[in-house]
């Protein structure tokens, strides 16, 4: 059977504009030759830090971006160049909840409205069916269907998140792209939006492709990981060796990093030298070395490509191979 | 003069909103001190009132609608509740310095980085112009500031956001102070520059012996850096413990809750994961808070006292205290 979704190659490039005749001066390479499957009812988590690509890459696959170039399969069909209705027919199948709860809803809308918006728009689902769907969604996302005629400001970021959720669910998609969905969220509010949406992963049969910062989160939600570093994807495993042997030097750098909640692990953290270099002008070579503490002297010459290291475990570094 | 054996002595501070919707209790009696050279670490979520605890102790509460209506804030012998805005300009920045969240929004985008830290110098030491640029350059170099010499001539555009928030550390250990308030100082950082921030944090720590006030939502960087730790929920102090017993045996079920509610890093394994402890409900509006204690609603131990009598804030052990009726007998408590 051919995975949910495969993206092969994907390249999102932004010119920068110059000038009075707005000529192109240069690119933003945000995603540079991106490659991954979905497999039917799995997740699949995108980390990396700000500038990394990882949301570009998510509005990429939704076409919500141009693509420059790469394809993207949906259940075997490219639909890399969908458009007009095939593009409308692949929303219904795939859609996304934002990471500002706040900025994401309309606030002149009810809330009914804003779940009712995307069937009415794809219409499907008529009449009293969609009055139904709304408040048996509501219920789903843990809210009441009594609060369906009020409006977002009238909640909490949580229980908006909770709304974002309901709208994404709608359509009954088979593919719900999360971007930062609860980072920014209350502590205490971020472990019930993660319960929930794994409930309704089973429930609804969902894929997830869920675009986060926060390594732990990733490791609790995600089946298989990869690790972007300037629009390219430098590891890819399983959760479990992607966190427990991480292999390139930028992830071990990158869980050395995260503080742990536990006082009495001291661990030797590795502190990488510098900033993330601009997407602009990307390093020559491999496009960590110039914080690699590792860096050889192939590194600055040559673009290591991902290796298989066994058992699904890819890594891009020359340290392998 | 007031007495006070620690360097800062927060007593019964509360500090009140007043709105059109009514009084906003962010800060409502609390009390807490500071040794000097020591990491405390105040946590809590968003509205429970460490910011403006923080900003009650530099007097930068907007006043109206803000007010700090009762308590002391003791520092060298004095009360800085009383102070004039005068005497608080020679404290604030010079002896008691904070950084903040957003270090573009509190760096002036019109002045160059070394002009703002100079002004330090110039304002609190009284040095000239050229002498001030000198000590920025310096001070630039401490926080590890590639090139400072030419770092010192831009404006905070031209830094990433890990350089700016360093820029602000230089500004505000400029006039060694004895006190730094950190006020979410890494959030908007990504975590490998977090990590680079807390390190350089901790060694200028030892270098200038500076007490620290790390205000943070994050029990990791609590666990990483601090010595003690004060949980707040809903403008009150719900537990005061040294951090390591707080994390291996916290006592308000807040707290409890909290650490129970985060993923931990690497601790999933490669078997099925464990459903996330959360917290019921949401946090309490501070214009509607639930009578009792203010935990009562989401509590998972909730008993029927904790709904109608507020629990005291009392001492458990050495330098242990909790707000729990858990841990307090009362008549009447069923």
């Amino acid at each position: 059977m051919d995975p949910l979704l495969a993206v092969e190659n994907l390249k999102v490039h932004f010119p920068i504009k110059k000038g009075v005749l707005s000529k192109t001066v240069g690119y933003v390479y945000a995603v540079d030759g991106v490659s991954f499957v979905l497999q039917r009812g799995q997740t699949l988590g995108i980390v990396g830090e700000s500038g990394c690509g990882k949301t570009t890459a998510g509005l990429g696959i939704l076409k919500l971006v141009p693509v420059t170039s790469g394809t993207i399969r949906y259940d075997g069909k490219d639909v890399t160049d969908a458009d007009g209705r095939r593009l409308r027919a692949l929303r219904r199948e795939m859609q996304i909840i934002f990471q500002d709860p706040y900025s994401s809803l309309n606030p002149r809308m009810t809330v009914n409205q804003i779940i009712n918006d995307p069937m009415q728009v794809h219409g499907v689902f008529a009449g009293s069916e969609r009055q139904d769907r709304i408040a048996y969604l509501l219920e789903r996302v843990g809210l009441s269907p009594e609060q369906g005629r009020r409006y977002p400001h009238e909640f909490s970021g949580g229980q908006r998140q909770r709304i974002g959720i309901a709208r994404a669910l709608a359509l009954n998609p088979s593919i719900i792209i999360g971007d930062e969905p609860v980072s920014a969220l209350d502590v205490s509010i971020q472990a019930q939006i993660i319960n929930l949406l794994i409930e309704l992963q089973k429930d609804f049969h969902l894929s997830y492709i869920i675009i986060a910062h926060d390594l732990a989160v990733v490791e609790y939600i995600c089946d298989h990981v990869a690790v972007m570093y300037l629009g390219r994807i430098v590891e890819r495993a399983a959760h479990g060796p992607i966190y427990t042997a991480p292999k390139h030097p930028y992830t071990q750098a990158l869980l050395s990093a995260v503080p742990v909640p536990d006082p009495k692990t001291k661990r030797d953290r590795i502190i990488l030298k510098g900033d993330v270099p601009s997407p602009i002008n990307p390093p020559a070579g491999c496009r960590f070395h110039p914080r690699c503490p590792y860096r050889m002297e192939i590194c600055d010459k040559k673009e290591p490509q991902l290796q298989d290291l066994g058992g699904g475990h890819e890594v891009s570094c020359f340290l392998y191979g | 003069m007031a007495e006070s054996d620690h360097l800062l002595d927060l007593q019964h501070l509360k500090t009140y909103f007043y709105t059109f919707e009514g009084v906003a209790r962010a800060v409502d009696d609390v009390s807490f001190f500071l040794d000097p050279g020591e990491v405390l670490g105040i946590v809590g979520e968003s509205g429970c009132g460490k910011s403006v605890t923080a900003q009650s102790i530099m007097r930068l509460i907007p006043q109206p609608p803000g007010k700090i209506v009762e308590g002391r804030i003791l520092f060298d012998g004095r009360d800085l509740v009383r102070l004039s805005m005068g005497e608080m300009r020679g404290i604030r920045g010079n002896r008691i310095a904070m950084i903040f969240q957003e270090p573009m929004t509190s760096l002036n985008p019109v002045y160059t980085i070394g002009n703002q830290i100079s002004e330090m110098f110039r304002l609190h030491m009284g040095l000239g112009r050229r002498e001030g640029l000198n000590r920025a350059v310096e001070m630039l170099k401490k926080v590890q500031i590639p090139a400072p010499e030419k770092r010192v001539g831009e404006y905070p555009h031209q830094l990433s956001g890990g350089m700016r928030q360093r820029a602000m550390i230089a500004m505000a250990l400029a006039c060694d102070p004895e006190i730094l308030i950190a006020d979410e100082p890494t959030t908007a950082l990504d975590v490998t520059v977090q990590a680079q921030i807390l390190d350089l944090m901790l060694k200028l720590k030892e270098d200038f012996d500076t007490a620290i006030m790390m205000i943070t939502h994050d029990l990791g960087v609590i666990a990483e850096i601090a010595r003690r730790v004060v949980v707040m929920y809903a403008g009150r102090i719900v537990e005061e413990a040294e951090t390591v017993p707080l994390f291996e045996d916290p006592k308000h079920p807040y707290t409890q809750g909290l650490l129970r509610s985060i993923p931990k890093l690497g601790r999933r394994g490669a078997g099925e994961r464990t459903r996330l402890v959360e917290i019921k409900g949401i946090v309490p509006g501070l214009l509607d808070l639930p009578e009792g204690c203010r935990f009562s609603p989401r509590c998972p131990q909730v008993m029927g006292i904790c709904r109608k009598k507020d629990p005291p804030l009392g001492r458990i052990g050495p330098g242990r205290t909790v707000r729990c009726w858990l841990y307090f007998d009362e008549p009447g408590k069923d």
